[in-house]
């Protein structure tokens, strides 16, 4: 009994922590706002990242590329077919002479992600280690040179601009639920739980008949799958987009949100995206200079100054992050809890 | 492969080629160094770099002589390498390589921010460093064009790299290292010192980054917070491509990747190459996926697990 209750506490907590977000941004100023549907698509980035570098255990600077698909295809297909000839000319003619509605497009970026991130896995999830890093990174690296050169699929250098602002408090809130509930299904299942016994010990994963590779393609996909679906909100919620935008700086800015909070956790993930945003919007703010009883007013810059700071901080002092790689738990359930579980959520590396 | 690529296949390019190897060759020696000993891929090395391009700037705006400008810049990047192995790699040494790679990409990221935030005091992004560009002067050799700082820079790799050979083959100090970056446990265990030993490899690869500091700055004067970070990029590509395992392999992989892009950046039209990146990085992963090792490694793969 007291089990199921704590399994339920380990969704509910991080989806509780997104609602409320979006409920406390719903009662705030236009400008405002803005932080806070940062904030909830950042967590769907976050745990879209998770599904795969969380749960396998093997870093990849290359997941933002997912992001990038997903939010050019659901951006350029979603753009009003009369304005489309005009910024977009000499895109493909099949791409030009359509549009879709918003949820198609939410569901297409989906699509073009996790495709795209199952043709790239096939042959990279055979790599781990520095091998897997670099690999990555070089796919993020293809994917911004194609985005940004090739204006059959795109606008190239120029900015995607005219894409629908769609993405209000609830849609954010009801698609990053979603990216979170996909999430916490998967680490409960069977493929999950194969994938992080290969994480913790891949030599007695095999011995007990997991395929690593099949494995970490699964959740590379799902992952890529997830993270287009949060580049869909993403350029959805900006309303423009450029190929820079998801390129380097986010991937620094959302890795640095999954080690702070905690890298084998999905309650990591979540906590650690809403607490660098809200930190990040902050001092946004205090750039502009803001008064909490008595003013702050930062140079222009510090702000990532003061990120990376912390981050590096974080990982030196506290290298599983501030949630210790751990899920949720009621304070009460440790207590009545004392054995561990059969299968143990996501323990430090 | 027209024949317009053949001609412009000319000697001019192909110095430059090398030129341009040679400094890469050096960075992927002070990556290569750090990584024997620690098993950490340095990502910050191309901020320490820049650390000593601004160095340069700063003492060339100030007046001071060019010998007492690179003086600064060595004690500069000496002292950030130094206090950047006590405050982020010692704690990490038990870490994940994964962990120590993500850490040193928040050093690099955030010393290029502090970077940002005094270059923009003056309200514009990038310092001119003057007192350094005598050197970029270009001097004919048998109508090829060689610039100075081209001789500087392959001058500079051939004695660096030959006294590091020295140093680590004939010295007590140099046996210690290449024993620690074999197995620094048992290395440990037979009297090796592991703070000294990492001291003084930090410390080369300080030496190697303040070389590079000075010839990158003579190339291109005006430093900016991105300075040497494309640079770092494509060094430690070509690095893991290379093998970093081995210090010799991972040169060579530095110097390739280095000696490859200056062909094709002369060698092809600017037109032709904004698909570049793409093929150079599918090569990159066809590399990878074929020998994770490295090119030049042996058929043993220490780095990576096998599957």
């Amino acid at each position: 009994m007291t089990r199921r209750f704590d399994d339920a506490a380990q969704l509910l907590a991080p989806v509780l922590l997104v609602v409320a977000t979006a409920v406390l941004g719903s009662f705030t100023s236009r400008a405002i706002e803005i932080y806070f549907l940062t904030a909830i698509v950042s967590v769907a980035i976050v745990v879209a990242i998770y599904v795969f570098v969380g749960n396998s255990g093997v870093l990849s600077f290359g997941q933002i590329s997912f992001v990038a698909v997903g939010a050019f295809a659901a951006g350029v297909m979603t753009i009003p077919l009369e304005s489309k000839t005009g910024v977009l000319p000499d895109l493909y003619p099949l791409l030009r002479e359509h549009t879709i509605g918003n949820l198609p497009s939410l569901v297409l970026a989906a699509a073009v992600g996790g495709a795209f991130a199952f043709l790239v896995g096939v042959p990279l999830m055979r790599l781990s280690g520095l091998a897997a890093g670099i690999a990555t990174f070089a796919v993020l690296e293809i994917t911004h040179n194609l985005l940004r050169e090739w204006t059959k699929i795109g606008p190239g250098a120029t900015t995607l601009a005219l894409v629908p602002e769609t993405t209000d408090l609830v849609q954010a809130a009801i698609g990053t639920v979603a990216v979170i509930v996909v999430a916490f299904l998967y680490q409960r299942s069977r493929l999950g739980r194969s994938l992080r016994a290969t994480r913790e010990d891949p030599a007695a994963a095999r011995a007990v008949g997991i395929d690593v590779h099949r494995q970490r393609l699964w959740a590379f996909t799902l992952s890529g799958a997830l993270a287009g679906l949060a580049g869909g909100l993403y350029v959805h919620m900006l309303g423009s987009i450029t190929a820079d935008q998801v390129y380097l700086e986010l991937t620094f800015i959302t890795l640095a949100m999954l080690v702070i909070g905690g890298v084998s956790s999905l309650w990591g993930a979540v906590v650690g995206a809403l607490a660098v945003s809200g930190l990040d919007s902050f001092l946004s703010e205090a750039e502009q200079g803001v008064g909490v009883g008595f003013t702050i007013d930062l140079p222009q810059g510090a702000r990532l100054v003061i990120l990376g700071t912390l981050m590096a901080a974080v990982l030196v002092l506290r290298p599983s992050g501030i949630t210790g790689g751990r899920e949720f738990a009621l304070p009460r359930s440790r207590r009545s809890v004392p054995a561990p579980a059969p299968a143990p959520e996501g323990g430090a590396q | 492969m027209s024949g317009s690529f053949v001609a412009a296949l000319d000697a001019q390019t192909v110095v430059d080629a090398i030129g341009l190897g040679a400094v890469y060759a050096l960075m992927a020696v002070g990556i290569g160094l750090v990584f024997g000993v620690l098993r950490l891929v340095n990502f910050a090395y191309g901020q320490i770099v820049m650390a000593g391009a601004y160095t340069l700037a700063f003492t060339s705006q100030a007046d001071w002589p060019t010998w007492a400008g690179i003086a600064m810049c060595v004690v500069v990047v000496v002292a950030l390498s130094a206090a950047m192995d006590r405050l982020v790699f010692r704690p990490l040494r038990t870490q994940s390589p994964a962990v120590m790679l993500v850490t040193t990409f928040a050093v690099a990221f955030l010393l290029q921010n502090v970077a940002l935030l005094i270059d923009v005091r003056d309200d514009t992004i990038g310092e001119p460093a003057a007192s350094v560009a005598s050197l970029n002067r270009a001097i004919t050799v048998w109508g090829v064009d060689v610039r100075k700082v081209t001789i500087v820079a392959i001058v500079v790799a051939v004695v660096a790299l030959g006294l590091l050979a020295l140093l680590l083959r004939r010295t007590r100090i140099g046996l210690q290292m290449r024993a620690a970056a074999t197995d620094f446990g048992t290395a440990r265990l037979l009297g090796v010192r592991a703070n000294t030993v990492i001291g003084v490899a930090v410390l080369l690869s300080a030496l190697l980054a303040a070389a590079v500091a000075v010839i990158l700055t003579v190339q291109n004067p005006l430093v900016s917070p991105d300075f040497a970070l494309k640079d770092t990029i494509i060094v430690l590509v070509g690095v893991v491509v290379g093998g970093i395992d081995r210090l010799w392999t991972a040169t060579l992989g530095g110097f390739a990747i280095g000696f490859a892009t200056g062909v094709i950046n002369g060698a092809l039209p600017t037109d032709k190459t904004v698909f570049l990146p793409s093929v150079v990085f599918l090569l990159v992963i066809g590399v990878l996926l074929v020998r994770p090792a490295g090119l030049f490694a042996r058929g043993r793969s220490g780095l990576v697990e096998r599957l």
